[in-house]
């Protein structure tokens, strides 16, 4: 704090006063603080940290925006997750400045743009008409697990690859950020690129101390450990989650590789089947 | 002194020039104090052992109501059996204070609580708007108290009240009380309509007067419901009510509470304003739908450790 009020520093900025920014959490489409008031630094900024209180309200918002998120058409989704890559490319200079490479930039960009045209077309691809062995029509539609904890990866690409499959087929999601700033900066696109708020929640802080209580909340359907190191924790959180019988999808046993083409599994892991039999008359 | 003030009151009913001499001689709410006092006991914070037994109380004060259009017997059937078993996997869980229906739902009810300990109320006097001639409310209040109520939450006329026909109300509230035989009598002021504290304070007064056994907040049906100040105001009215006249009236805030945070606010409210004789189901209610699957969800995550979800209660 002193060296940003420093006379120096202050004349240096044309003797202006230093707006220092601190990065808040993304609940419900706002920009709270946390609950518990904490915040931590990195990298010399100041940085919201969660609370388990935090994790409960971010739920909430997240349980409250499923539905209608899931009930729009798939169209509309796949507008909004187009609209976030435009919203991303426009504010380039911000996460460059954060130090995300080029590079990897490009590749986020592109990936949502490769799940904004899957989302009207997973339906094909992943379900589809049953032959059955009896006079019946038979359907299995994928439909979204729910509201989803997410442990994200510390990289951007990372980051962008595990929110987005989760949020295209209309789960709402909860997100324990690694690299909070870029993470809020990414909260920053989102609440101005049509996504509804709460679709997606971010929180930063320290995943150890929050994802146990994503684990074993019964209003979280599904836990997505991509960007957990820890296996002893994964371990655990897994345990937890199986009290509420919820998807887990397992950190994987190598450092990912988020540039390669991630195929379906992604948004297949956080999809259910739903399988209608209908009647065939003559 | 005592002797005096009751005198004193025992002849404001007598006319109605007293009546609203008295009425308007109450002194007016500071609008900015109450609201200031209402907000800082809410910022109260209550944990562990305290917050599961404020959850056990609030969950016994529910007035479990479904006032709807489309209310079937099977659905009052289903709340009924809710209220007596609120959570049904823990029987540790105490039961709810009331179920509140309308009058044609009353039997459904009543055969659906026997013997469960739980009340049954229900609203009468052409709720929820109030507007209808006397005879028809009576006749409506007579009807659901022989058909098993043991409690009637009535309307009063706020049109006759916002006219300043004050003994056209208290008549009106004496004679439905009348009517309700040994069924207790809730009058509810709709506070959402009457315009300003000064005017809660005095439809309380007036209620109490005219011989409410309790004194409830609103229908639920207009846009604004129970708030905290107006029930603080409400709470300082039975409170002055007993220390002059001995009797002590309850209070049920209703509509809009929604929230275990929400529920022990009021909690809190009623301990520093009339202090822990009101801290009990017989002196204070609430009214609520929505707000009992939250006290269960809170109260299950104390007992187990983690967060509930809403999937693992009843949809009411």
């Amino acid at each position: 704090m002193p060296e940003s009020l420093s006379p120096a520093k202050a004349a240096a900025r044309g003797g202006r006063l230093a707006v220092r920014k601190t990065y808040k959490l993304y609940i419900g489409g706002a920009f709270p603080r946390s609950e518990s008031g904490r915040t931590y630094l990195v990298d010399g900024d100041n940085v919201a940290l969660a609370s388990r209180k935090d994790a409960r309200d971010a739920v909430v918002a997240a349980r409250k925006a499923q539905p209608k998120w899931a009930g729009a058409t798939a169209y509309n989704r796949g507008q909004v997750l187009y609209r976030i890559a435009e919203m991303v490319e426009a504010r380039r200079a911000e996460f460059i400045a954060l130090g995300v490479p080029a590079a990897e930039l490009d590749a986020a960009v592109d990936r949502w743009v490769w799940y904004a045209g899957w989302s009207d077309k997973i339906a094909q691809v992943h379900g589809g008409a049953n032959p059955v062995a009896g006079p019946f029509f038979n359907i299995s539609a994928p439909e979204p697990t729910g509201v989803v904890g997410v442990v994200a990866p510390d990289s951007f690409l990372g980051l962008v690859s595990v929110i987005a499959p989760a949020i295209v087929t209309g789960n709402t999601v909860v997100v324990l950020a690694a690299a909070p700033q870029v993470a809020v900066t990414l909260a920053e696109v989102l609440a101005t690129s049509d996504v509804p708020g709460g679709v997606v929640n971010i929180l930063t802080g320290h995943a150890a101390e929050t994802a146990p209580w994503l684990a074993s909340h019964d209003d979280v359907n599904a836990l997505d450990l991509t960007g957990l190191a820890d296996q002893d924790l994964a371990t655990e959180l897994e345990r937890a989650a199986a009290g509420s019988l919820k998807r887990v999808v397992r950190p994987p046993a190598d450092t990912p590789d988020f540039t390669a083409d991630p195929g379906l599994g992604p948004m297949t892991a956080l999809l259910e089947t739903k399988t209608v039999w209908h009647p065939k008359g003559f | 002194m005592t002797a005096t003030v009751t005198s004193r009151l025992s002849g404001v009913s007598g006319s109605a020039f007293n009546l609203r001499s008295f009425l308007h001689g109450l002194p007016g709410v500071d609008k900015v104090g109450v609201e200031a006092r209402a907000a800082a006991l809410g910022t109260r914070s209550v944990k562990t052992t305290a917050k599961a037994a404020a959850i056990d109380l609030a969950i016994r004060m529910v007035d479990l109501t479904t006032l709807e259009g489309a209310d079937t017997p099977g659905k009052v059937r289903a709340l009924s059996a809710k209220g007596v078993r609120p959570d049904p996997a823990d029987p540790t869980c105490p039961h709810v204070a009331a179920i509140c229906v309308y009058p044609a739902m009353v039997p459904v009810a009543a055969e659906a609580l026997a013997g469960s300990g739980v009340h049954l109320a229900s609203v009468a006097t052409a709720f929820p708007s109030g507007q209808a001639p006397l005879e028809v409310k009576l006749a409506d209040t007579r009807d659901a108290v022989a058909a098993g109520a043991d409690e009637i939450d009535m309307v009063i006329s706020r049109g006759a009240f916002l006219s300043g026909r004050y003994d056209f109300v208290y008549d009106e509230i004496v004679a439905v009380k009348q009517a309700c035989g040994s069924a207790h009598l809730k009058v509810i002021l709709e506070t959402g309509e009457l315009g300003t504290y000064d005017n809660v304070r005095r439809a309380s007064w007036l209620a109490m007067l005219a011989g409410a056994d309790f004194i409830k907040t609103s229908t639920g049906k207009v846009p604004v419901a129970a708030t905290l100040p107006v029930t603080l105001v409400m709470l300082e009215a039975v409170r002055d009510f007993r220390a002059q006249t001995g009797r002590q009236v309850g209070v049920k805030p209703a509509g809009g509470i929604r929230t275990t945070k929400d529920a022990i606010k009021y909690l809190v409210l009623i301990n520093e304003t009339v202090g822990e004789d009101w801290l009990d189901p017989d002196w204070f209610r609430f009214g609520a739908s929505s707000l009992l699957n939250d006290l269960l969800m809170q109260r299950t995550k104390l007992t187990t450790g983690h967060y509930a979800g809403p999937d693992y209660f009843t949809l009411d």
